[in-house]
């Protein structure tokens, strides 16, 4: 009685709709036991239901609630509930917030639980599995990743009389082919510069040799020249005018423009497979190639795990169910849905085939160029930074190595302030 | 009586503040637990360009909305035209803004301001002007969403003014018509004077209100836009320090020093009172 008077207390002061833990029985005993997941993306529920009803049908002694919550309320109110000790037995973690609940405690340490029931990690891309390590233990499985191409408009290059982009493609072909297909008064511009770090700036930075967070995350590298290189690549082709302006790319985004055919080349992420196929306006008339070589290639990756809440009352069941999500069978109902590239090696088959008129394979092939998104203690403390300080340099305000240097400075205060 | 009310506020507001006050000397972590740090916090706050900004951008943004008020008393006086026709038409359609979600307020007037094919630049078109990106320059960004604020308070602050009318005596009015004021005279020498304590009202909560703009940023400022810098409020960058950057003891000090500044504000306004609110 007195435990369900603190939930109730817990869930007055907690206002979130991510309750639970608050849950009849309290042993893994009587009855089945019910377990809620929260996740963040809508477009896979279905799938995660699927995958849920295979996991009861198996153990029917555990039931899965999946809570939804959007993107923009999910991290605010998940670090409410946790606070609160009400967080979901089971949720989608990602790179940036990882360390954070991590090093909070607030996440069930899995090393011992994969060790002893020999759970294969090499399965999965090291590179996500190394993400959700923390002072050497495993946190998470992960479920799935993605990486970035350079999605283009097959008609546009048609017109301007272009080739088509593959492997062989550099910075300089990109520049060359972004100057023909431009037309002269702007009604179509060959590429869109958009400051988003994950579709773009990063993979341009890892490109020219440098990194925004040095490998043992204590240090920014904005203030490195190759850094910086990475990051005139974008502002120059706005300079150029072969991009819209900053300000244009605040007024409607981006890949509405890719869409409607104002630019004709577009870096960003796998997660856009779905909606290009779904759009008739750019189901048959885009495709995808790999991300153009720099100094070198590289290709920022990153994808999510499902981890274990440090406080669930059903750490057993909860255990079992990210189990199964990090089995090859959950990898399938999950690829199928082509929503996401599922983790689990040899799985990605049905992601590639969902729209087979794209080259989606690149996203697979680019794994082996691939370097991790970068997250420390407190990602957000300066990646919430990085946009305001950039934008400067965008829209032409400032240089961009000022731009950087300044970022550069208030990042390793953030990062000091870490400990 | 006023027990329900009492332990309300004080649950719900008189507690709250204490807290605010209290962990704005504390470093608090992102998953509650807090170590007194003194006065670091106040100590970082002076010294950050960022704080000053935003309480810039907040009081700015602040005198504009208030250039609204003096319209809405005009618009209250001619609403109150007894030979108006279709008074409760208009009563209607200048408080639909107030009742309407800010989501979709922001949603809409992001259509009206978009700069390569929003509504206001399509129609500067027409005269050969060509129109800046309202909210993402940040030249014109502020003026834009003071614009919306005015809008979205006119139609509550017309409703207060009109109520306050009613209070105004109409033989005061007949006195002055057969003494010969006309309308403006009227307007000048009867209605405002009369009206000065509602006046008085409504910009003492405007001033309360619109201080606290964090909606319409949140809203229409997406990360990277160039106009952030020069629109972003106090209580705006109090979230990003709370919620997005996990700094919710520094997010403590800033809404603190929000408050102290309401406070500062609301007394001044309070003295000032005395030389131009007529109380019959």
């Amino acid at each position: 009685m007195a435990r369900r008077l603190s939930c109730l207390i817990t869930g007055a002061v907690v206002a979130t709709t991510m309750l639970s833990g608050c849950g009849g029985g309290g042993t893994d005993g009587g009855g089945p036991v019910e377990i809620s997941y929260g996740i963040w993306d809508l477009e896979q529920q279905p799938a995660l239901e699927q995958a849920a009803a295979e996991f009861s049908k198996r153990n029917p002694d555990v039931k899965v609630k999946i809570q939804v919550t959007g993107w923009d309320e999910y991290w605010a109110k998940l670090k409410a509930a946790a606070t609160g000790g009400a967080a979901p037995d089971v949720f989608w973690m990602n790179g940036p917030n990882f360390k954070l609940y991590a090093s909070n405690g607030m996440l069930l340490p899995l090393a011992d639980r994969i060790a002893a029931e020999k759970v294969d990690m090499s399965v999965f891309p090291k590179s996500l599995v190394d993400l959700y390590t923390y002072e050497g233990k495993s946190y998470g499985l992960p479920k799935d990743f993605d990486t970035i191409g350079l999605w283009y408009n097959k008609k546009l290059f048609d017109a301007a009389g272009l080739k088509y982009p593959d492997e062989s493609w550099t910075w300089d072909d990109l520049r060359a082919a972004a100057k023909k297909l431009t037309k002269a008064d702007k009604s179509v511009q060959g590429i869109a510069a958009e400051l988003n770090n994950q579709a773009t700036f990063y993979n341009t930075i890892a490109q020219a040799g440098g990194y925004a967070l040095s490998p043992d995350g204590t240090t920014s590298g904005y203030d490195q020249p190759a850094t910086i290189e990475g990051l005139k690549f974008w502002t120059d082709l706005i300079k150029d005018g072969l991009s819209p302006t900053q300000q244009q790319m605040t007024d409607s985004k981006p890949v509405e423009m890719f869409e409607s055919g104002k630019v004709a080349m577009y870096y960003s992420g796998s997660w856009y497979a779905t909606r290009f196929n779904k759009n008739t306006a750019t189901k048959d008339t885009i495709d995808v190639a790999p991300l153009p070589a720099g100094r070198k290639r590289a290709v920022v990756t990153h994808g999510g795990a499902n981890v274990v809440f440090a406080k669930s009352e059903h750490a057993d069941a909860a255990w079992k169910f990210v189990r199964f999500l990090g089995s090859k069978d959950a990898a399938d109902i999950i690829g199928r849905s082509g929503a996401v590239i599922p983790a689990y090696a040899g799985t990605q088959q049905a992601w590639i085939d969902s729209a087979p008129q794209f080259h989606l394979k690149i996203f697979i092939d680019q794994l082996a160029v691939s370097v991790p998104y970068p997250s420390s203690k407190n990602t957000a403390g300066w990646m919430d930074e990085e946009p305001k300080y950039l934008s400067k340099a965008w829209t032409g305000e400032v240089g961009i190595e000022e731009a950087a240097k300044d970022l550069a400075a208030k990042m390793n205060a953030s990062l000091a302030q870490e400990k | 009586m006023i027990a329900p009310l009492g332990l309300g506020l004080a649950v719900f507001y008189l507690w709250p503040i204490a807290q605010t006050f209290y962990f704005g000397f504390t470093e608090w972590g992102p998953f509650g637990g807090s170590e007194w740090t003194g006065l670091a916090n106040y100590e970082r706050l002076l010294a950050d360009e960022e704080v000053w900004t935003a309480l810039r951008n907040s009081i700015a943004y602040t005198a504009l909305v208030l250039l609204g008020v003096p319209v809405a008393i005009v618009f209250a006086a001619l609403l109150n035209q007894r030979r108006l026709r279709g008074r409760g038409i208009f009563r209607t359609v200048y408080f639909l803004p107030v009742v309407t979600m800010p989501s979709a307020v922001a949603m809409l007037w992001q259509y009206l301001y978009n700069g390569d094919f929003g509504v206001l630049n399509q129609l500067l078109a027409l005269v050969g002007v060509d129109g800046p990106s309202w909210v993402s320059d940040p030249r014109t960004a502020i003026y834009a969403l003071a614009a919306i604020g005015v809008w979205m308070a006119f139609g509550y602050n017309l409703v207060i003014l009109m109520a306050g009318l009613q209070n105004v005596p109409k033989q005061l009015y007949e006195a002055s018509a057969i003494d010969g004021a006309g309308p403006v005279r009227q307007f000048v020498s009867i209605t405002v004077p009369m009206l000065s304590p509602t006046i008085f009202f409504v910009s003492v909560i405007s001033v309360i209100g619109t201080l606290q703009m964090f909606d319409l940023v949140y809203l229409m400022m997406p990360a990277g836009s160039p106009a952030l810098p020069a629109t972003q409020t106090i209580v705006h960058l109090f979230y990003s320090t709370s919620f997005v950057r996990n700094d919710p003891g520094y997010g403590a000090a800033i809404a603190f020093v929000l408050f102290v500044v309401i406070a500062l504000l609301t007394a001044v306004q309070f003295r000032i009172q005395r030389r131009w609110v007529h109380y019959v």
